[in-house]
């Protein structure tokens, strides 16, 4: 026996907090991978840290979202019973963790997003979001930090790991357009002031970026052609891989539960 | 070890809460002064334990040679007078 997936109900807002909750639990994810392979048990740690903070950020917005589609769906069920296409993360989050300096890329580029994406949110008409963006803007700070730093360590260090801190800003680059994608879904909930129009945020996130990789001695990467899919379920060959493990105990075992 | 070329240790002291002293919890590894605040932070703060971090080089600290024990400690253990407790307080003067 096999569990069945769920059907959504995608109404915009529903929409809406799958895509981030989805972002937030696939990176979280990821970063779960690194538990016991740290470069050091400090580092082990931070990424342990981090990927919990946003396991946390998931849980609430997939809860929202089930109170929103009030259909009896759980944050459990969102997680565990979704098929790969139902799935609205960004390209970026699925990204393997590669070298240490891949993970460190990845994180930078998402969090010097998420950081100022949630700190526009905590003005949202809608007050539940809004009171999730205070409690994630303050996580996304440090990981911004946390993250840069490294990028300028890396960077800046060594000729192997500037080699591999460029590789990793290289390989990471076309899956950092999608962050500010916006569909008419969306856009109806900008202008209800629940949802921030993500354009603005453009200029700022490439603010930090250039800052960040200028002090580390890195080239910024020129080309503009951006990979996109995710929000709309069109994923890689990696999420496939992330959902089996992270789904093959509640599929075998319905309800299963320690 | 190449690790301490590159990632020297770092003693933390972590104060819990206004008031109180920083207090000596552990050491870790980081590159840089930075890198070791994060590090503690991430190692010794996850349960709400601390509202402020300090991180000491650990070969900054100086201490004392452990077979100078008897000398440097054992005079002071001969002398109760250095207790509040070893003297008598007068009723009359009730609390100090």
């Amino acid at each position: 026996m096999t569990a069945r997936s769920l059907i959504i109900e995608e109404t915009p807002l529903v929409l809406y907090c799958l895509r981030r909750a989805d972002d937030a639990l696939i990176l979280g994810h990821r970063l779960s991978e690194w538990c016991g392979h740290g470069p050091t048990l400090e580092e082990d740690m931070a990424l342990s840290n981090m990927g919990l903070d946003l396991l946390g950020q998931a849980r609430s917005l997939y809860s929202y979202a089930a109170d929103v589609e009030g259909r009896g769906a759980t944050e459990d069920g969102y997680a565990y019973l979704r098929e790969e296409r139902q799935y609205r993360n960004l390209l970026l989050a699925e990204q393997p963790n590669g070298d240490f300096a891949q993970t460190i890329a990845r994180q930078f580029f998402y969090a010097a997003f998420a950081d100022l994406f949630w700190r526009a949110m905590t003005s949202s008409a809608d007050d539940t979001l809004a009171a999730i963006a205070c409690k994630s803007e303050k996580e996304m700070a440090y990981h911004l930090r946390h993250s840069a730093e490294w990028v300028i360590r890396l960077g800046d260090g060594t000729g192997e790991s500037h080699a591999r801190m460029q590789a990793a800003v290289a390989a990471m680059w076309s899956f950092t357009g999608e962050m500010f994608a916006m569909d008419d879904a969306e856009r109806e909930l900008i202008e209800q002031g629940k949802a921030i129009d993500l354009g603005p945020l453009r200029d700022g996130w490439r603010a930090t970026v250039s800052d960040v990789l200028r002090t580390a001695t890195l080239d910024m990467p020129a080309s503009s052609w951006m990979q996109q899919g995710g929000r709309a379920g069109r994923h890689g060959e990696y999420l496939g891989h992330i959902l089996a493990e992270l789904q093959h105990l509640q599929r075998s075992y319905p309800g299963a539960a320690w | 070890m190449m690790e301490n070329k590159m990632m020297p240790l770092w003693e933390v002291f972590i104060r819990s809460r206004n008031g109180l002293a920083h207090k000596h919890v552990g050491s870790l590894h980081a590159t840089d002064s930075k890198m070791a605040v994060q590090a503690a932070r991430d190692v010794y703060t996850r349960r709400g334990e601390g509202l402020s971090i300090w991180v000491v080089p650990s070969a900054a600290i100086v201490a004392s040679d452990p077979s100078d024990k008897a000398m440097m400690f054992e005079p002071a253990e001969s002398k109760v007078y250095r207790h509040p407790t070893f003297y008598e307080v007068p009723d009359e003067i009730g609390h100090m």
